[in-house]
């Protein structure tokens, strides 16, 4: 008979733990009306960088392209002609292509980018109902010429971009007020590409 | 006749409404209880979620599988849902000065009726399952058939003590002898007996083997889609609703005001117990697994039955005696 009557005080303490949850602090975020704060070296969506007389960083070189562990890279490179300049150096990216479905985020692009001019951005809402809508040209990854130069990776802003909505106030894993540039890796970063600012 | 008429509109629309937001609210708290908001896109707060189920399920396509009785499994969801509706003609939720009460019908019986009532319902289940022509709803039913005529027994028994307590089977009659105690403490044992049978009774959680969904896809109605899938689940949600009057009116006193609050009118004291109970059924959901088949049987042949009888007995030789 005992081992038949189920324990009363293990049930009176469950209904008193539902009943706790019930009144505690809910930990969702509702994520269309409001977002989460990411870390500071975030990986989402690529942007090509410019300088700050509007011509853009990329040289085609291609290094970009073979660092990638996804094949996602596609860099056609062309000679720059006199007398319009698109980059300051001799070549320049005729074709730029990322295909966003088979990025992997690694940041490896941006490791290996010889100018700083491939960078990843906290921009992580790519959906679409078109496969080829993720083939990402040159057009939509070049940062636009009156949107200012594009971040260098080491100086990535914290917090979400302002047009990107909402931020919900959540503990980051990682130090966001820091930020990316007070890590050690950033520090290392500085004094690497000291010769490229500007 | 007009009367009844209008009053069996109303009443109908008032149990309809509260079935709609009764599933609305038992989201909602087991969402808060499992710290997530609920329901809240559909209008502000969620209160439209009700109206985009409905909705929904009335452009759901109406499915009858090959294998299925066409006639019985059409007429299934009906059993169910006119069985939960009819309990209602008896259900009195308050009484005028004079002691009449409101109520479709004040039946001498009340009781009985109500008891004859739903134990009818379970024909809808059994009957739904069988004529299914599949493998889970069979089961479903089987389980339900079972589990329905175990704890009817206890449920019925814990009604008897209350029974001789207030002298009378009328509904009306047993809440008027609750004026001074209610029958929740000289029936504690029996208010226990009760809230667990009518769990059972209502195949909610954790005596939810009739559904289990984990195990029978969705029990007796796994084949049934749009309306009268909808027409099982109000039926659900409109027996919680009677099983928690039937509380409210035999052991917590119906429209009887605590502690001598009469301010506060019968109606008001009436629709908080039964809400109080009914939060109660859905803190249990939040709360409890569902329970071995065996161990159901178990539990309400050999544990709820003998102590339901000793209740009883106890309960008439006190009657006996005074």
């Amino acid at each position: 008979m005992r081992k038949q009557l189920f324990n009363v005080g293990a049930i009176l303490q469950g209904l008193g733990i539902t009943f706790k949850y019930m009144f505690a602090k809910r930990p969702t975020i509702e994520y269309p009306s409001i977002k989460k704060q990411h870390a500071p070296r975030f990986h989402g969506l690529h942007e090509l960088r410019r300088y700050a007389d509007g011509k853009e960083r990329c040289i085609g070189c291609e290094l970009c392209s073979s660092a990638c562990p996804a094949n996602a890279i596609t860099v056609i490179g062309a000679e720059n002609s006199p007398d319009a300049r698109v980059s300051p150096g001799e070549r320049r990216a005729a074709s730029y292509e990322i295909d966003e479905l088979r990025c992997i985020f690694c940041g490896l692009c941006e490791e290996a980018c010889p100018t700083d001019a491939i960078v990843l951005t906290p921009r992580f809402e790519m959906a679409d109902y078109r496969r080829g809508a993720f083939v990402y040209s040159k057009d939509r990854l070049l940062v636009p010429t009156d949107a200012g130069v594009g971040t260098p990776p080491d100086e990535r802003p914290n917090g979400i971009p302002a047009d990107l909505g909402r931020v919900a106030e959540v503990k980051s894993t990682t130090n966001v007020d820091r930020g990316y540039s007070a890590t050690h890796r950033g520090e290392v970063l500085k004094t690497e590409r000291k010769g490229l600012a500007g | 006749m007009l009367v009844i008429f209008v009053k069996s509109a109303v009443l109908l629309l008032v149990v309809v409404t509260t079935f709609a937001y009764a599933m609305l609210f038992e989201r909602k708290i087991l969402g808060w209880m499992q710290l997530r908001p609920g329901p809240n896109r559909v209008g502000p707060w969620g209160l439209l979620q009700p109206a985009a189920d409905a909705a929904k399920l009335i452009l759901k396509e109406d499915l009858t599988p090959k294998t299925a009785d066409p006639l019985i499994y059409r007429l299934a969801p009906f059993i169910s849902l006119l069985t939960a509706f009819a309990v209602y003609a008896v259900v009195p939720f308050g009484a005028n000065g004079d002691g009449s009460p409101w109520a479709i019908g004040d039946v001498n019986a009340g009781i009985l009726f109500l008891m004859a009532i739903s134990s009818i319902g379970v024909y809808g289940i059994s009957l739904g399952g069988w004529a299914s022509g599949s493998k889970f709803p069979l089961l479903g039913a089987v389980r339900g058939t079972a589990q329905m005529i175990s704890y009817e027994l206890s449920m019925s028994l814990s009604f008897v003590g209350v029974l001789m307590l207030a002298g009378t089977t009328s509904l009306t009659g047993i809440v008027n002898a609750q004026e001074r105690l209610w029958f929740l403490i000289p029936q504690a044992l029996g208010f226990v007996i009760y809230v667990i049978t009518a769990v059972a009774e209502t195949n909610r959680t954790p005596f939810d083997l009739v559904e289990a969904e984990t195990e029978l896809v969705g029990g007796f109605h796994t084949e049934y889609s749009g309306l009268r899938f909808g027409s099982f689940f109000i039926a659900e949600y409109v027996n919680m609703l009677t099983v928690s009057c039937i509380a409210t009116l035999l052991f917590l006193g119906g429209w009887n005001a605590p502690f001598g609050l009469t301010l506060v009118p019968g109606l008001a004291w009436f629709v908080l117990k039964v809400g109080a109970f009914m939060f109660f059924y859905m803190w249990l959901r939040a709360t409890l697994p569902r329970f071995r088949y065996d161990r159901l049987m178990t539990f309400g042949w050999k544990v709820l039955l003998p102590l339901a009888t000793l209740n009883l007995v106890a309960t008439a030789a006190w009657v006996a005696l005074h």
